[in-house]
């Protein structure tokens, strides 16, 4: 297409300023269509002052009587007090899931499962309390929690539940057994939905579970403990250890887990395998990511523009399949940024809360000072910043929506993961060298190719070290799509079938 | 890089030339459309910017009356409705325009008189176009002499469809030059009907789009209202997309018209977020974005009340004409 929009020409760029969510004020002769303030009401999570550990079908303070606090993101207002785990809850959750395997191990499948629809629909049933404690503790948009992460923690809860009597056809022998205790340890990213990755198939399979959801996000799982009592589901058989790294690290230790699952930073992860090395656990790893989204010169380029934003500003970019490298065939370069630009200053920044948000908080201190530290990098290494002119709120952890141009490949923002709302555009000349370049990174989590020609989209999808890649979209999530990485992005796969291999004795 | 009309002059010199130009559009992968448009679906218009986009709305129909039984009483009393939508509340905004067929026309421009609503006049042998060129152009220049203040054409979806782009373009030129009043008088604004249902696929909406800007539409216009798929969500950003990407190229602002189908407020307003965050406040506009419906006014109204009076009233507190 040759009449290319810029942006100095097209009134979007000046009619729709990007604002904290609520009120606007937009130019012209008419008043403007601002939208009104629209939150979702806070009362439909109702928060206790504080929490327990959920051992053996109760909660209980920690051992040590220890607590921590954990924040609103959006406003560093205190929502709770959260006991911390120490190495003797660890013990005691183990050994709770210990005791309560054999009887759940020996549950018929089809007994298992009825459970595990139970739990579905009573997710179903209160996802909007879910979605705002989700939305609070975290700080995403309520458009999120609401139209993604609730949705699909239902859908993985009922998706593994169709396979617990079905096991013996999944492909893994005729009568797989599950391995046993599994201690889990979760991220803040998508706190609920992480725990419905790694909770959903384990309990299908007919194994007991030890928890440890992230230091900054612990509240969903505590609600979902909540809901195992709530469905009735035997003593023991989910434990939910709240804590920090130390807690996490006591039940990766701990000589009575049979397995462990964690999804995190690539750091984190190679301590768990040293850990875990020899030791006979079973061991899964979901780690960092630095995705590439490839734009050719014939994609469908408003489409590629939508990809791109859900790519690498949906949550905030804090998601390890983020399209954070935005590779762009020379040819279409100018007119793709420009578009990007011009759609980056629609976006509505401000309280997740607002139904009309697109780009909440971020979730900690630590890592807004992570995503500061690396996008200071990229500008001293002399990649070319922008960031779309938006107000922030005061309180609370923010980063505007930023893209960095003039990247090449030797620049740390173009290798290193920066789980943030930025994105490194790369350009390439030739399909090969768009190979060449998406595979250079130590991770291989995902990638997205953006083309109107299908043979080009196989030929690409053939040659990429990537657990997922995604054709003409990205940033889409199916309980039945196996979900995994390559090299530093770790090894096993969740969800689909595959998901199921890791929760039984297979070997 | 930004360009001016001109540098579109030669594009519709030949077929050949027209039909590369259209086909280099960009595609539309029809799942991320259509994505994008449940997205902005889901964006929550409460309050004060309800009672914004409530009276935009209004001010945005063409209140239309296409129907084989149409009568002077019916167009007169459509009319009346338009000038004062509701008459137990006189700060209602009236509507922008009121559509009928051409033989209405001279009714509908007396009963107007004296108002700023246009008088719209469907032409060119509407809905289905079927019918020689020289027949459209007269059932045109009939309803212009019968002081239509703007047309409705169809396009030819026969000639479009079989690739024939030449013709359909040189065919909007021809009714667009029927719609000049000789001697000062304004010339009628000319809306440009595709019939998306018609279409079937978003890359020939978005080949229609731009085969109307190039040809001179004041308005692009989804459909007639008289086939099974009308305006929808999806097809009506596609267009509002394809006006921002020709603006963009040539600084002409084109107008957009959804019509059939749209009978909620709720549709109303999520079109009008659809306007607003792909063209922004210069197209939030009569002048540039309408509404093609008839049952959609009553809805308005009655949401209308509900706000100012904050109980709910019922379909015998809004006239049916």
């Amino acid at each position: 297409m040759t009449e290319q929009p810029t942006a100095t020409t097209t009134p979007t760029t000046t009619a729709t300023p990007i604002t904290p969510a609520g009120p606007r004020s937009a130019p012209g002769p008419l008043p403007g269509f601002a939208y009104a303030p629209a939150p979702e009401s806070r009362d439909l999570a109702e928060i206790a002052p504080s929490y327990g550990l959920y051992i053996g079908g109760e909660f209980r303070e920690a051992h040590n009587g220890k607590s921590f606090t954990t924040l609103d993101p959006s406003s560093e207002e205190p929502l709770s007090e959260v006991a911390y785990g120490g190495a003797e809850d660890v013990d005691a959750a183990v050994r709770a899931a210990r005791d309560a395997f054999p009887a759940w191990a020996g549950l018929p499948g089809a007994e298992r499962a009825k459970y595990l629809f139970r739990i579905a629909r009573i997710i179903q049933e209160r996802s909007r309390e879910l979605a705002v404690l989700e939305t609070r503790d975290n700080g995403k948009p309520i458009r999120e929690s609401r139209d993604t992460d609730l949705p699909l923690v239902a859908a993985h809860f009922f998706y593994y539940a169709g396979w617990a009597d079905k096991l013996a056809h999944a492909g893994f022998g005729t009568d797989p057994k599950p391995l046993g205790v599994a201690g889990q340890v979760i991220p803040w990213n998508f706190p609920l939905l992480m725990l419905a990755w790694k909770v959903a198939p384990a309990l299908a399979c007919g194994n007991t579970v030890v928890l440890k959801p992230a230091e900054t996000t612990p509240l969903s799982a505590l609600f979902f403990a909540d809901i195992c009592r709530q469905a009735g589901l035997p003593a023991g058989v989910v434990n939910i250890v709240t804590g920090d790294g130390t807690t996490g690290a006591h039940l990766v230790a701990h000589p009575g887990v049979d397995k462990i699952a964690f999804t995190g930073s690539t750091a984190v992860g190679k301590e768990i395998a040293r850990t875990v090395a020899g030791t006979g656990k079973r061991l899964t790893l979901e780690l960092g990511g630095k995705g590439a989204n490839i734009v050719f010169d014939d994609a469908p380029l408003d489409q590629a523009v939508e990809g791109i934003v859900g790519g690498i500003f949906f949550n905030q970019g804090q998601v390890c399949c983020a399209g954070s490298r935005l590779l762009v065939q020379e040819s279409v370069q100018e007119e793709l940024l420009a578009a990007l630009k011009r759609r980056l200053t629609t976006l509505r920044v401000g309280d997740p809360l607002d139904k009309n948000t697109d780009i909440g908080a971020i979730n900690s201190a630590e890592q807004l000072a992570r995503i500061a530290s690396l996008t200071e990098a990229g500008e001293a290494e002399g990649a070319e910043r922008w960031s779309v002119p938006c107000e922030l709120p005061s309180d609370g952890y923010w980063f505007a929506p930023t893209l960095f141009t003039g990247v090449s490949q030797a620049h740390r923002i173009a290798q290193e993961e920066i789980f943030g709302p930025v994105l490194s555009v790369l350009t390439f000349r030739t399909p090969e060298e768009a190979v060449a370049k998406a595979n250079n990174t130590p991770y291989g989590l995902s990638a997205g190719i953006w083309t109107e020609k299908g043979s080009r989209i196989l030929w690409m999808a053939d040659r990429l070290r990537a657990g997922v890649v995604w054709a003409n979209t990205f940033n889409r999530f199916d309980p039945a799509s196996p979900f995994g990485g390559y090299q530093e992005s770790g090894f096993g796969r969740e969800g689909g079938r595959h998901g199921l291999e890791a929760y039984l004795d297979v070997r | 890089m930004p360009q001016t009309a001109s540098a579109f002059a030669d594009v519709a010199a030949s077929d050949a030339a027209l039909r590369r130009f259209l086909h280099g559009l960009p595609g539309v992968d029809a799942v991320g459309l259509q994505a994008r448009a449940a997205a902005l679906a889901t964006r929550s218009i409460k309050t004060t910017a309800k009672a914004y986009a409530i009276d935009l709305a209004i001010s945005m129909v063409d209140l239309t009356t296409l129907e084989g039984a149409d009568t002077a009483g019916k167009v007169r009393s459509l009319c009346a409705k338009g000038r004062v939508p509701d008459p137990a509340d006189r700060s209602t905004p009236r509507v922008a325009a009121v559509c009928v067929y051409p033989d209405m026309v001279p009714v509908a421009r007396q009963a107007l008189a004296g108002t700023e609503i246009k008088v719209a006049s469907v032409a060119t042998a509407f809905p289905s176009g079927r019918a020689a060129l020289p027949v459209r152009l007269a059932d045109t220049r009939d309803a212009v002499a019968a002081g239509a203040d703007e047309i409705d054409m169809v396009i030819d979806r026969g000639a479009f469809l079989s690739g024939r782009y030449l013709q359909v373009h040189d065919e909007i030129r021809a009714v667009k030059a029927e719609c000049a009043r000789p001697g000062g008088e304004p010339d009628a604004h000319l809306k440009v009907i595709f019939e998306n249902g018609e279409l079937a696929t978003y890359d020939n909406i978005r080949r229609a789009s731009w085969l109307a800007m190039l040809a001179g539409a004041d308005f692009i216009k989804t459909s007639t209202g008289k086939v099974a798929v009308n305006a929808t969500l999806p097809g009506t950003l596609l267009m509002l997309e394809a006006v921002r990407d020709f603006h963009a190229a040539t600084g002409t602002r084109v107008g957009v018209k959804p019509a059939g189908g749209i009978r909620t407020t709720k549709d109303a307003i999520r079109y009008l977020v659809l306007v607003n965050e792909t063209l922004g406040a210069d197209w939030l506009s009569p002048d540039r974005f309408r509404f093609g419906a008839s049952s959609l006014l009553n809805d308005l109204l009655m949401q209308r009340q509900k706000l100012s009076s904050g109980r709910y009233s019922g379909p015998d507190y809004v006239t049916v004409d």
